[in-house]
């Protein structure tokens, strides 16, 4: 049983290192760090790494949010931890 | 009609609307009271939480602060939204599985010691006041700019509807209060931008206009630059602020924002711990909805005002610059003596000086935009600072009544008592509140780099460590959250009231600003958390057993 849970705290720990390394890469990444040479690449009236920055790295969050949502919901059902 | 009238129409609707709520929604029980019952709906909840967590900042001022800062406006957009993420993934879930009601509480249990109890009820009310007279504040403001009233007036006026039903309803009152001021608060923030996109870029939804072209051909963030260039400012789309600051400033807005207790204890409210993921997710789309509109509305109320305005005969100003100049926000002092408003970012030649607030107050006035308009932008702004200020005194008023009373002083207090004492103590914060608002201290200016600041260097790493790292302690938490909190607050009174001449990068450690020492606070707390814990006890077996099973949603114990 221990083992059980063990394993399913494992799986969410992976889930949870993938989705942050998301986070960090279209917040830090695209809008900080990287966002002086992104801004020679443009589209509309859009610098790369000002758009990231004032607008992208929003709309990225609740991706990674609902991806959240959606693998440990898939997760729970698979170790029958789902609350009723 | 005029403005007077519509805005004491719109403003009389939807106070009418929060009061009849309150008296719907009684609290007859502390859960009630604490946590709605714990039985709010994951989409209700996550307006309530966007609500909750957008202020009069949010609402009034930082679209001109982008306006201002350009590129750099930035950490506030992607600080405030980007917070959620850590929210969702590593509290939110766990928090609920935990399943009480206050964030001391999760400290005092999973730290089994009522010091580290104690520690962080001095955070969670230190961090609330300081925000909440920020509120009162923004209250006051609203009232007097577009009724005409003393701000004094305007305040208790705040107060007695807060009261009405943070006082009744506690937190059940609270949430169906706060639904209802996000559908206000959303709809008066979008409808103006809505029109003057589609007037400058002859699109309706501004996130496009925002990158879109001007009448006259040129996209309207190269006229931004265009004119940045033209009058001296900072370059609107890459900003001057150095990486670093950036990058820290950033990071202690993300993570102060995961640690505000008001924002945390919403996620008590729902029934379950999958309703607690959803919830963060919902709660991010309602205000990405705001924060992702905030920047175009700075694009193009900065272009508006220097089109309106540079260069104009003083003579000649429109009548929302006359309108404004009353409150101090827009001043022009013809240095030159020609008559003619120069504005530019060099000191010696600037003659306009402009308050950022001015970009969402008088927004609706400089496009153009028909009175009603500008009584929902009143109310707008009234719901956005009473619905903040409402969860700050909710958790002031359960940190007194749960974790002080209850929990430390007096654990045989019946529920009714504990209820009054929860009444009584949220009618006292409210008083107090009201005062900080009407006198407001010298540290309400820097509310960002306190309340953020410290959240980040105290609960956050606390709660972190107490769910991911299951042999922390008691004697590292405390450690970790006393030294955090001193090293944090000790930067920002040094440099801010201490020695303000020094506050400049040059001094500055690494070339962070007091606004991003939060982030340093964080790592310090989580070192000597971590140093403490090897040389001391580890938690009992118990102890052991709670992390465990607040990891694992259907786990019962």
């Amino acid at each position: 049983m221990d083992e059980k849970y063990q394993e399913y705290w494992k799986r969410n720990l992976t889930i949870l290192v993938s989705l942050l390394i998301g986070w960090f890469v279209f917040s830090y990444g695209l809008g900080i760090l990287l966002a002086e040479p992104l801004n020679s690449i443009r589209f509309g009236g859009f610098k790369m790494g000002f758009w990231f920055a004032q607008q992208g790295s929003q709309y990225a969050f609740i991706i990674i949010i609902f991806i959240y949502v959606y693998m440990m919901n898939r997760l729970d059902r698979e170790f029958d931890v789902r609350e009723e | 009609m005029d403005i007077q009238t519509w805005t004491f129409i719109i403003v009389g609707a939807t106070f009418s609307l929060y009061i009849g709520i309150a008296i719907w929604s009684r609290a007859g029980t502390t859960k009630d009271f604490y946590v709605a019952g714990g039985a709010v709906h994951p989409l209700f909840n996550g307006m309530a939480t966007a609500a909750d967590w957008m202020s009069a900042g949010s609402f009034i001022s930082m679209a001109g602060m982008i306006a201002f800062l350009g590129y750099d406006g930035s950490v506030y957009l992607m600080g405030w939204t980007g917070g959620y993420v850590l929210l969702a993934l590593l509290l939110a879930p766990y928090l609920r599985k935990f399943g009480k009601f206050t964030v001391p509480d999760f400290v005092g249990d999973r730290y089994y010691s009522s010091g580290a109890r104690m520690v962080a009820v001095f955070c969670a009310v230190f961090i609330s006041f300081t925000y909440v007279a920020g509120q009162m504040r923004g209250t006051g403001i609203v009232f007097s700019r577009f009724l005409n009233v003393e701000i004094e007036i305007g305040v208790v006026i705040g107060m007695v509807i807060v009261f009405f039903y943070a006082v009744m309803g506690g937190m059940k009152g609270i949430t169906y209060t706060q639904v209802a001021q996000y559908c206000v608060l959303i709809f008066a923030y979008l409808v103006p931008v809505i029109f003057i996109s589609i007037m400058m870029t002859g699109t309706a939804i501004p996130q496009i206009g925002f990158g879109s072209t001007l009448e006259d051909g040129t996209y309207l963030l190269d006229r931004l630059d265009g004119l940045s260039e033209e009058l001296g400012l900072v370059m609107y789309t890459s900003g001057d602020k150095p990486m670093i600051d950036v990058f820290f400033i950033t990071a202690a807005l993300m993570i102060g924002t995961a640690g505000l207790p008001h924002v945390i204890v919403r996620f008590f409210t729902v029934p379950l711990v999958r309703d607690a993921r959803t919830s963060a997710g919902y709660a991010l789309i309602f205000i990405v909805l705001l924060y992702s509109t905030a920047p175009a509305l700075a694009a193009f109320a900065k272009v508006n005002l220097v089109d309106t305005v540079h260069n104009v005969e003083y003579s000649e100003v429109p009548e929302w610059f006359t309108n404004w100049e009353p409150t101090g926000l827009v001043e022009f002092n013809d240095l030159n003596n020609d008559g003619i408003i120069q504005y530019s970012g060099d000191p010696a030649v600037n003659e306009l000086h402009i308050d950022p607030d001015i970009i969402v107050l008088a927004n609706p006035e400089i496009a153009n935009l028909p009175n009603w308009v500008i009584g929902l932008v009143a109310a707008g702004g009234l719901a956005a600072a009473l619905s903040t200020a409402a969860g700050l005194l909710l958790v002031i008023s359960t940190s007194v009544a749960h974790d002080l009373f209850k929990r430390t002083l007096k654990p045989n207090l019946s529920d009714k008592n504990e209820l009054r004492i929860a009444r009584v103590a949220a009618g006292g914060a409210v008083i107090v509140a009201g005062y900080f608002g009407i006198h407001p201290p010298g540290f309400v200016a820097q509310t960002i780099a306190f309340a953020f600041g410290l959240a980040a260097a105290s609960f956050f790493p606390a709660i972190i460590l107490g769910i991911f790292y299951k042999k922390m302690n008691k004697e590292g938490a405390i450690a970790g959250m006393v030294a955090g909190v001193v090293f944090t607050a000790g930067y920002i009174i040094f440099f801010t009231f201490i020695r303000p001449d020094l506050n400049n990068a040059e001094n500055w450690l690494f070339g962070i600003s007091p606004e991003g020492i939060g982030t340093l606070g964080m790592l310090l707390n989580m070192a000597i958390a971590v140093v403490v814990v090897r040389f001391t006890k580890e938690p009992p077996q118990h102890i052991q057993e709670l992390v465990e099973n607040i990891r694992v949603p259907g786990k019962r114990t």
